[in-house]
């Protein structure tokens, strides 16, 4: 096999297959997958939760993840926020002509030790390949599975005034690392993606509360959309606090310098929840215990004050509306 | 963060402003020509910290705001002319002009590039040596610098395929404009942090001396605007006028004398069109003659489209503050960030847009 990938790489010829046996296949194998038919068959009942998303990111390789991690954390954290176990994904890659086969085992690898931090398994896939400037180098989509248990009901529509609205940690990580490498910007930042699988931290998070009211994790948009959608969604007022926030430094030293605001900026492995007063402690010492969560911090609260509108209170104690971002994030001009 | 934490030091932002309170008697109109001073008031919502009879104005300071329609009109024309290359900076792609934007120029197949810096306009025309590139050269005495640079670049390095349509426009003229045209009374002004960097305080005396009009140049952190608003306060309840720096870790009083240099060396002012304000004298900036070969203006003459305002749109007034952006009718219905009308809705410097994105009630 060659060093590049080739339009005959997705002829359904025998390149294609070597291409899949040797290359795809191996690194993410599991029973259901090594049946190699045309759909997988799945033995699952109860309430299911099923999400798809595509992944276009450029670059495909980043400060702290790559497009293979990317799409596997983006799946499962989809699944996480509504309070499911995620179980199976799928994975289909529409390839460039010309891609190097290196960076594509490089990313097999990654969803591999990704799907099994999470605990997933990719059980079926598809590959495509499309000319030279058809698509950017890899283009992921992806489906996912999970299961709910009895009793979880968690929506962007139930949070409810008196709530307490925690933050899993610092915001605009993956943004700010990601815009970082973009040509014409030549940062060089201490600051890598979040991009992580939540599930765990959200199934620590559920094993200590019934009484979470509502889950999103802060991709495109930052913490700014999620917060107005569940106070659109709830019609609830949020007030948050400037200060509680937290933001790495590096990330608010780029973010000067482009004019550009945190609140608005992704991340890829963060949760924002909406969790009834009387369980906020326990479910934020159980966050701290993970990973994913030892930042995490209450960050504001759900009120009947200013429906449909996120207010935070500023620094020097006067307060400011904190409103969804609009069209593309664009550097200011002076 | 160090050298910022301490201007937004919540403590020190709320002693300034009990002695606000403390010192002002008399209601007093106060402007900042700076879009970057409204966003700032805006963003940490300082006129709640102010006592209620001193208002706040926000003038003209938002160079993509006060880029007239001919002038998007102008560039947008370039950007359809088969092989050019557009460079500009991420604000200028969706200001609407009479017809589209350059966003739309973009999408009807227009080469248009955002940069961060004019450096990288420079790059894309030695990447591109068979290719027209244009930088949108839109800015204050802030960018100007830059763009006199770039040029005098361009020249050492025989790059012969770079051109600057310049819209470059100077802040002084545009202050003495709004004063002379008396809509507004003004008991004080705060003046630009950054364009003060480049021209230092000098240009500002006039001001003070002439029209009788308190001047403070200030930075851009909650402290250090609160602390330009003490300082205009203290001469405007003393009954004096003089230009004084709040921001004396970013300006000096005769300013970057090395950039001064260099747009003199490249520049002659010229006329130039504000939104809202019509052809100022001397309010702008043209290539000088020996640096005609990077004018792109003059190496494309094209025929532009009748100029066409929006009907309704009040930004004119709302640039020299005359009304603010509440008293638009279109704010917020018919104009918004979604879909602006308006520049000073596009721009994130623009006041209408810093008032709608950091919530009315601050207003």
């Amino acid at each position: 096999m060659g060093d590049k990938i080739l339009l005959a790489h997705g002829s359904g010829s025998r390149l294609s297959h070597d291409l899949i046996s040797k290359v795809l296949a191996p690194s993410i194998m599991n029973p259901v997958l090594a049946r190699m038919d045309d759909s997988a068959v799945l033995d699952l009942s109860g309430r299911l939760a099923f999400t798809t998303d595509s992944y276009v990111i450029d670059p495909i390789f980043f400060p702290g993840g790559d497009i293979g991690r990317l799409a596997v954390c983006g799946t499962v954290n989809d699944l996480s926020m509504s309070g499911a176990r995620p179980r199976y994904m799928s994975l289909a890659l529409i390839i460039e002509e010309g891609l190097d086969i290196d960076d594509l085992r490089r990313i097999m690898e990654s969803v591999k030790d990704t799907a099994a931090e999470a605990g997933v398994q990719i059980v079926t896939g598809d590959t495509k390949v499309v000319e030279r400037g058809k698509a950017d180098k890899l283009f992921i989509n992806t489906a996912g599975i999970g299961l709910i248990e009895g009793g979880t009901d968690i929506s962007g529509s139930n949070a409810r005034p008196g709530d307490k609205i925690i933050l899993s940690g610092g915001i605009g990580e993956h943004g700010m690392a990601v815009m970082s490498q973009r040509e014409g910007l030549h940062l060089s930042l201490p600051v890598v993606s979040d991009c992580a699988p939540l599930n765990h931290l959200v199934s620590a998070m559920l094993s200590v509360s019934k009484n979470i009211h509502s889950l999103r994790d802060p991709t495109r948009g930052g913490l700014s959309s999620i917060l107005n959608e569940f106070a659109k969604q709830s019609d609830v007022g949020i007030i948050i606090e400037d200060e509680k926030i937290p933001v790495h430094d590096g990330v608010r030293g780029a973010c000067e310098l482009l004019g550009l605001d945190p609140l608005y900026i992704a991340n890829e492995g963060k949760l924002v929840a909406a969790v009834a007063e009387a369980d906020c402690s326990k479910v934020l010492s159980a966050m701290r215990k993970n990973k994913y969560g030892q930042q995490a911090a209450v960050i504001g609260e759900v009120t009947t004050e200013h429906r449909g509108r996120v207010v935070m209170k500023t620094r020097i104690g006067s307060s400011r509306i904190v409103d969804m971002p609009v069209g593309e994030i664009l550097p200011r001009i002076c | 963060m160090k050298f910022i934490d301490e201007f937004r030091d919540p403590r020190l932002a709320r002693r300034l402003a009990a002695k606000i309170a403390q010192i002002s008697t008399r209601p007093a109109c106060l402007m900042e020509f700076c879009g970057g001073h409204t966003v700032a008031i805006m963003r940490n919502g300082i006129r709640q910290l102010l006592p209620s009879h001193i208002e706040m104005l926000s003038g003209p300071g938002c160079p993509v705001c006060v880029t007239a329609n001919r002038d998007i009109d102008r560039v947008i024309a370039l950007s359809q002319v088969p092989g050019v290359i557009i460079t500009t900076f991420g604000d200028m792609l969706k200001v609407p002009g009479s017809y589209s934007s350059l966003q739309q120029a973009r999408a009807a197949g227009g080469d248009i590039r955002i940069v961060y810096s004019i450096q990288d306009a420079l790059q894309a025309a030695r990447d591109n040596p068979n290719r027209p590139v244009i930088f949108l050269g839109v800015g204050f005495e802030t960018t100007a610098p830059t763009v006199a640079s770039a040029v005098l670049q361009a020249e050492k390095e025989k790059i012969n395929n770079f051109y600057v349509l310049c819209h470059l426009k100077l802040t002084p003229p545009a202050m003495r404009a709004l004063l002379d045209l008396g809509e507004i009374r003004l008991n004080g002004i705060i003046c630009p942090g950054h364009v003060s960097t480049v021209i230092g305080t000098k240009p500002y005396e006039t001001y003070a001396s002439d029209y009788g009009v308190a001047c403070v140049v200030a930075g851009f952190e909650p402290v250090d605007i609160l602390q330009a608003v003490e300082m205009l306060v203290q001469q405007i309840e003393g009954g004096v006028a003089r230009v004084d720096i709040a921001y004396t870790r970013g300006v000096r009083q005769e300013g970057n004398v090395r950039a001064q240099d260099l747009m003199n060396e490249v520049f002659d002012t010229a006329d130039a069109c504000w939104r809202g304000m019509g052809d100022i004298p001397e309010s702008g900036l043209r290539l000088k003659n020996r640096y005609d070969q990077y004018d792109a203006a003059l190496r494309f003459e094209l025929e532009l489209p009748p100029v066409k305002e929006h009907a309704g749109c009040r930004c004119g007034e709302i640039l020299r503050g005359v009304i603010r952006p509440l008293d638009c009718g279109l704010f917020g219905k018919a104009c918004t960030p979604e879909n602006p009308v308006g520049p000073c809705m596009v721009s994130s410097e623009g006041s209408c847009a810093a008032y709608y994105q950091y919530g009315v009630n601050n207003g």
